[in-house]
């Protein structure tokens, strides 16, 4: 019975993503060149300009071979300068972040008309994708192993990164890393329960939790994520990328003991871009439960915005997240 | 001088699998190479055509269908070998590998390898009976089965008529005088050996009976090559791991010093794009020969842990992708802890004399309610743990586990009493990891010593009895899977020392050193009045034992002066 109500909410939300494609105005169009297994990325972002060089380096060092974005009325120029990459397809739109699902539905759209079997990466500006090995091997390498052991999907849990001392300190400059400011985080404060609906495990915690959600825990923003999906035409993304449907793409993890491989998205929320940020996603109300998260932070920057403390764990590599039991090779070796 | 041929089964990859046959025919190799039915002709034909230069070397044979686990594998190296073997008539071992199949050594140091053995056959063949390696528990039955049906792309008929068999109990017959061994598909065996396989008179019916075997690449050269070979090496000169699926690990540029120091002769299966491997191994190697055993130990070390991890996972960590709904041994956590109830109450200064006995991480209260009395009631603990109460209690359970996962390494000790939350009782008593020492009734002492109004004490003391009652339950039922010790306070107070030394000894594993101090005891004078206090207000305090209503110890006493005696 569940089942039947998961796949008509599927079906409405692909209906809900063709609606919602209509919003969206080729910037540029450059999908001809995409070939058959090559790995794509998409994201939608607004007034990110400053973190674009950097975002659109590292992805291409990982091995992604074409990128996809939508721009959600940026002012800030950063449309442009995507739209002038070679490797790059942008759309933009006016239309409202919230009404399409948190940008989902964009993404959706676009997955469904390009995507279908390619491994596609959907992440945001400000996440960075770690997997077991990446310093040593490019993520198709990943890719063609799951293709091998018949795996949909692979699931990589945020890690909230922050800097040392208050995070207006150092400004973050564009094409800059910003490990090199925020290369701190939680190492073992996570609280994990199931979610029954969908299968998902959900994962909250960090420094987010510790500070600006220390009253309210249940309140904590989700962490997990399944950032990479083998994709199908049938697919699409729940709540973000936090969960997919149909649900057994959800299944990242292993209930009898064992681990599965897994991934870690470096999630450099906290530069010094953040206090405006914050204020600017309060004001529009285009976020999740009326921005309550946000509201917590604008509350949390005016008296403690140092989120570092004794126990803070600073960025090595992969094998550090995998030692820690952040993330897992599974058995990928 | 070309005493090796190389039989090759390429599908994929044409490429590097280009690369490779290259590289055996500089070493004075002849191939002979199998492409799939599945390739696509027009991929067929420009391979064909860019090894046109080496046609002297490079033969192609008849092509097969080779799906996994059925007999055209067989058949596309039954054609092979008849190809290599008449074509090149100075082959004296035939070595099968497949397109991804990487030579680790130069060719010279094989040809020498095996001349120095012309009469040896190098194949892993072994008994049903002996080896674990079957998927899908299909070990002996494959012989006796019938399986005309494709497990990959029919697998609902394959399992359907598998079943109807068992169901019937049909049973095959093993052709006369075979017994059924099975290895690795990928062998090197003389000339001697392979011809009389090829041109026994009974192949016919061996064949007949190996098409309908469940994956007979596996067992058709294992079982023959023992009626003939005068001198089987059960081992496979290929280095290819499996993991626990049984599909083959595959190598990447990281594994390069691995695979070098491994002395293999040749790796299966190499990623494609691993170019780093290729161009190392295949480029000329002016090193001197080495006459080097293969010693795969290091990287099966590696690939056994690996599929270790995929399927036991660490106990005690909960992740994104390990999230047992129960763990095997009911333990949420990784490592052995202490929890004490009732000694800081007894003792004045328990958690400074523990972490100096023991050299654990002493906590206070953990789970106290208004925060986390972690060790120098610090705010944060490893992990970035919070001291926030209301974190703690979102999910107690996962900050246990955090906790102690965090620490690993090193034991972590805490307090646990009626006043904190209870909710992590049960969970505590069903965890092997964890050693629970309990001096029952001793909450009473902080009440006795307090200067609050008897009526509030009697209310708390009623409450706290029945909250610790409840726990002692739970500890003491059949399910607790905990290392748990119960004193009554009168009990412990009567020889404390000794129970302090258990519980030391337990903790530091050892019971050679004798506890030199003690703890400092409150005093307790009075304390069985304070009681008889309680009970004559109607609330029967039973949980610390007897306490005598005189003084329950000795109070120290003045220390009287001898008598001055004077001897004349």
């Amino acid at each position: 019975m569940n089942s039947y109500r998961l796949r008509l909410r599927r079906k409405r939300f692909k209906l809900r993503a063709r609606r919602k494609g209509l919003q969206l105005k080729a910037l540029a169009n450059r999908t001809d060149q995409i070939e058959a297994g090559q790995i794509l990325l998409f994201c939608t972002c607004r007034n990110e300009d400053v973190r674009l060089p950097y975002f659109l380096r590292y992805y291409r060092d990982l091995g992604v071979d074409h990128f996809f974005f939508v721009d959600n009325s940026s002012d800030d120029g950063g449309a442009e300068y995507l739209a002038g990459q070679p490797d790059v397809s942008v759309w933009s739109t006016k239309g409202s972040y919230k009404k399409a699902r948190f940008g989902i539905d964009w993404l959706t759209y676009l997955q469904m008309k390009y995507a279908e079997g390619h491994w596609c990466l959907t992440v945001d500006v400000d996440e960075f994708f770690i997997f077991p090995f990446c310093d040593t091997r490019p993520v198709a390498a990943l890719t063609d192993w799951l293709d091998s052991s018949n795996i949909r999907s692979f699931g990589a849990v945020m890690l909230d990164m922050y800097p040392k001392g208050k995070i207006t300190d150092v400004p973050y400059e564009r094409d800059g890393n910003p490990l090199d400011i925020a290369p701190w985080f939680d190492a073992g404060n996570y609280t994990i329960s199931r979610n029954p609906a969908y299968r998902n495990l959900w994962i909250q915690g960090g420094p987010r939790a510790r500070v600006f959600f220390a009253d309210k825990p249940k309140k904590a923003p989700a962490l997990n994520k399944v950032p990479l999906v083998k994709w199908s035409k049938a697919y699409t993304y729940v709540s973000s990328t936090h969960m997919l449907l149909p649900r057994g793409l959800n299944l990242v993890y292993d209930e009898a003991g064992g681990e599965k491989a897994s991934g870690v998205l470096l999630h450099m929320k906290f530069l010094d871009t953040f206090g405006a940020k914050a204020k600017e996603e309060l004001s529009r109300q285009e976020h999740y439960a009326q921005s309550a998260e946000y509201m917590a932070y604008v509350d949390g920057m005016k008296t403690s915005p140092d989120l570092w403390c004794k126990w803070s764990e600073k960025y090595i590599n992969w094998r550090q997240l995998e030692i820690l039991g952040i993330m897992s090779k599974g058995n990928w070796a | 001088m070309s005493s090796v041929g190389i039989i090759m089964l390429v599908h994929t990859a044409f490429e590097r699998a280009e690369q490779v046959i290259r590289h055996w025919v500089r070493g004075d190799c002849p191939v002979v190479v199998h492409v799939d039915t599945n390739v696509p002709d027009a991929t067929f034909m420009a391979f064909q055509e860019a090894l046109a230069d080496l046609k002297v070397m490079v033969r192609f044979s008849t092509r097969h269908r080779c799906e996994w686990g059925t007999w055209g594998m067989v058949s596309a190296t039954q054609d092979a070998a008849e190809m290599l073997l008449t074509k090149f008539p100075d082959v004296r071992h035939a070595y099968l590998a497949s397109g991804a199949c990487l030579p680790l050594r130069p060719v010279e140091e094989l040809r020498s390898y095996l001349d120095g053995r012309p009469r040896t056959d190098f194949i892993e063949s072994a008994t049903t009976a002996d080896v674990p390696w079957t998927v899908g528990g299909l070990d002996h039955e494959r012989f006796t089965l019938r399986f005309p049906f494709a497990w990959k792309s029919n697998r609902r008929m394959f399992d359907f008529y598998v079943g109807l068999q068992r169901s019937f109990r049909y049973r095959r017959k093993i052709p006369e005088g075979l017994v059924p061994h099975m290895g690795s598909q990928w062998w090197c065996l003389t000339r001697q050996t392979l011809s009389a396989i090829l041109q026994d008179p009974d192949r016919k019916a061996y064949d007949a009976y190996f098409k309908r075997v469940w994956i007979p690449d596996e067992s058709y050269f294992q079982t023959l090559a023992r009626l003939y070979s005068q001198n089987i090496e059960s081992r496979s000169l290929t280095l290819s791991k499996f993991d626990f699926q049984g599909k083959p690990h595959i190598f990447y540029d990281d594994h390069l010093q691995l695979l070098r120091r491994s002395d293999c002769f040749v790796a299966r299966k190499v990623w494609p794009r691993a170019g780093r491997l290729y161009a190392t191994f295949l480029s000329k190697d002016p090193a001197t020969l080495k006459a080097a055993e293969p010693n795969p130990g290091k990287i099966d070390r590696i690939f056994a842990k690996a599929v270790d991890r995929r399927t036991l996972g660490r106990p005690g960590l909960y992740m994104q992708s390990r999230w047992p709904r129960q763990e095997r041994d009911n333990s949420v956590t990784s490592f052995p802890y202490s929890v004490f109830e009732g000694f800081t109450e007894l003792f004045e200064n328990f958690e400074f004399w523990l972490a100096r006995e023991t050299s654990a991480r002493v906590h206070g209260h953990l789970f106290h309610p208004d925060r986390v009395m972690f060790d120098g009631r610090q705010d944060h603990f490893q992990g970035a743990l919070s001291d926030s109460a209301a974190l703690r209690d979102y999910q107690p359970q996962m900050f246990l586990t955090n906790l102690i996962w965090n620490t690993r390494g090193e034991q972590q000790a805490f307090q646990f009493g009626p006043s904190d939350l209870q909710k992590i009782g049960p969970i505590m008593a069903r965890d092997r990891n964890a050693q629970i020492s309990v001096i029952s009734g001793a909450w009473a002492v902080p009440l006795f010593l307090s200067n609050r109004n008897f009526a509030d004490i009697r209310v708390d003391a009623a409450r706290l009895q029945q909250i610790e009652n409840a726990h002692l339950k739970e500890l003491r039922s059949p399910d607790t899977k905990a290392r748990v010790r119960i004193w009554t306070m009168a009990d412990f107070v009567d020889n404390p020392m000794e129970a302090l030394q258990t519980i030391v000894d337990e903790m530091t594993g050892t019971s050679v050193r004798r506890l030199t101090e003690a703890p400092r005891m409150v005093d307790l004078q009075g304390f069985g009045q304070f009681l008889q206090n309680l009970k004559n207000q109607g609330m029967h305090p039973y949980l610390m034992g007897d306490f005598p209503v005189e003084n329950a110890m000795p109070a120290p006493k003045q220390k009287v002066r001898k008598p001055y005696l004077v001897r004349k």
